[in-house]
């Protein structure tokens, strides 16, 4: 299969845009708004989700024939679980200050429901190549929509914008000293977890309007 | 420590102070997905408070007695066995060991209330099975790790959440419910709506932040 036909790139390009796993099918919540209060914890979080998901698609694309239907749920889920045991050790490892602050949401990437359900809908019934991709789209997808949200929470609430490095994160921008001397002020309100929710609600209503996409209710 | 205090400090904070939907986010994709009636929030409400009740504890005994640092010294005293576990560490399975009691756990209470219940297993039974992927019960066994409570902490600490995460979906359900006639832009319907409405509902409930026990 060539790589970059037009198959693969709807496979990748998808879940971006018009059936992105956050804001279109609702999945992988939890774990999207916690890690969003800094830009750098996003990213980092965003790193962990593609490579488990890569990864967890690959192995059982790759084992899809062996397993019986009857106990798929068990297989996955400790597929699932020794991938995220692994990052979590890595993280614990080489960047230690971020896994602190990302504690227990590291963890819990092993109920994210993206991964599950990418595995179930598209991994146990396509090849290890189209598997890795739709992977690599979905955990882009999840990392876009929790990129915008942490970027605007950290820049409106905090005043900052972090990148990650090695030890507490580098910051790249900060609002200056004189906005706030003139009377600028940071939302405190979304640093808190109400901020989070209000953001993400908009970020899915602006997804929907670009792509004019409708819930019935 | 100790005290009933300590255990009714835990209990309000799970509860209203630290919810564990509206201020740490856990269980949302079933949060979301099921406020749309009422009657199935009040079933997967009771099914998470069932669930992580008798999970959270056991989950403890697992961490204490067999994962920790050292915590396999037992078998030395109970065995006289050769080798010095107390340097062993086997914490790095926790999150592996945690997922299987939970789903083991999540089946044998499926399984008791079917027997036992059959009134209980006809309006809780279709929730148990989505429970064991909700990270809220995840959640509650590696928080309970991370804050080191002991076993009666934890039980309390289980059951608060759970409480916790009843109130919380049972709320937004019927807010859901009375806007069913609102006019409300129709690409924010749904999804959308429901996650500013927690917004706001996770703003009331910081205004218990303040309680001080």
């Amino acid at each position: 299969m060539e790589l970059f036909n037009s198959e693969s790139k709807k496979i990748i390009n998808d879940p971006i845009n018009v059936n992105n796993p956050i804001s279109l099918q609702v999945l992988g919540i939890c774990s999207a708004l916690a890690v969003t209060i800094r830009l750098d914890q996003a990213i980092i979080m965003t790193l962990a989700v593609i490579f488990v998901l890569c990864s967890s698609n690959v192995i059982l694309s790759l084992i899809r024939d062996y397993i019986p239907s009857r106990v798929r749920i068990v297989i996955m889920l400790s597929v699932i679980a020794s991938l995220v045991s692994v990052v979590d050790e890595l993280l614990q490892a080489y960047l230690y200050d971020m896994s602190k602050q990302l504690s227990v949401f590291v963890g819990l990437i092993i109920t994210n429901c993206i991964i599950m359900g990418r595995a179930e809908a598209f991994a146990l019934k396509n090849g290890p190549s189209k598997a890795f991709l739709d992977g690599l789209g979905n955990g882009l997808g999840y990392g876009m929509i929790i990129i915008i949200v942490s970027f605007f929470r950290e820049l409106f609430g905090a005043g900052t914008i972090t990148l990650p490095d090695g030890g507490a994160g580098y910051v790249l921008f900060s609002i200056p000293e004189a906005w706030y001397a003139a009377g600028y002020e940071n939302i405190g309100l979304l640093v808190l977890s109400p901020g989070a929710f209000f953001i993400l609600g908009l970020v899915i209503w602006t997804q929907r309007e670009i792509f004019g996409i409708e819930e019935g209710e | 420590m100790g005290g009933f205090e300590d255990y009714l400090s835990i209990f309000t904070k799970a509860v209203f102070i630290e919810n564990i939907v509206l201020a740490y986010f856990l269980g949302l994709c079933s949060f979301l997905a099921i406020s749309k009636s009422i009657d199935a929030s009040v079933g997967i409400g009771m099914a998470v408070v069932v669930v992580l009740t008798i999970t959270a504890p056991i989950n403890w005994f697992i961490y204490e007695f067999l994962l920790s640092k050292g915590a396999l010294v037992w078998l030395n005293t109970l065995f006289s066995i050769q080798y010095d576990f107390s340097n062993t560490d086997l914490s790095f399975l926790k999150l592996i060991v945690f997922i299987s009691v939970i789903a083991a756990m999540v089946q044998l209470v499926e399984m008791f209330m079917e027997r036992f219940s059959q009134s209980l297993y006809s309006s809780l039974g279709i929730f148990l099975p989505l429970i064991a992927v909700n990270c809220s019960i995840l959640g509650g066994s590696l928080f309970m790790v991370e804050r080191e409570y002991n076993v009666t902490e934890t039980m309390v600490y289980g059951f608060g959440s759970g409480v916790g995460f009843f109130l919380a979906i049972v709320a937004l359900a019927s807010v859901r419910y009375r806007l069913r006639y609102s006019n409300i832009p129709p690409r924010l319907r749904g999804v959308g709506m429901a996650m500013l409405l927690t917004g706001l509902l996770s703003m009331a409930f910081m205004a218990f932040s303040g309680i001080d026990l």
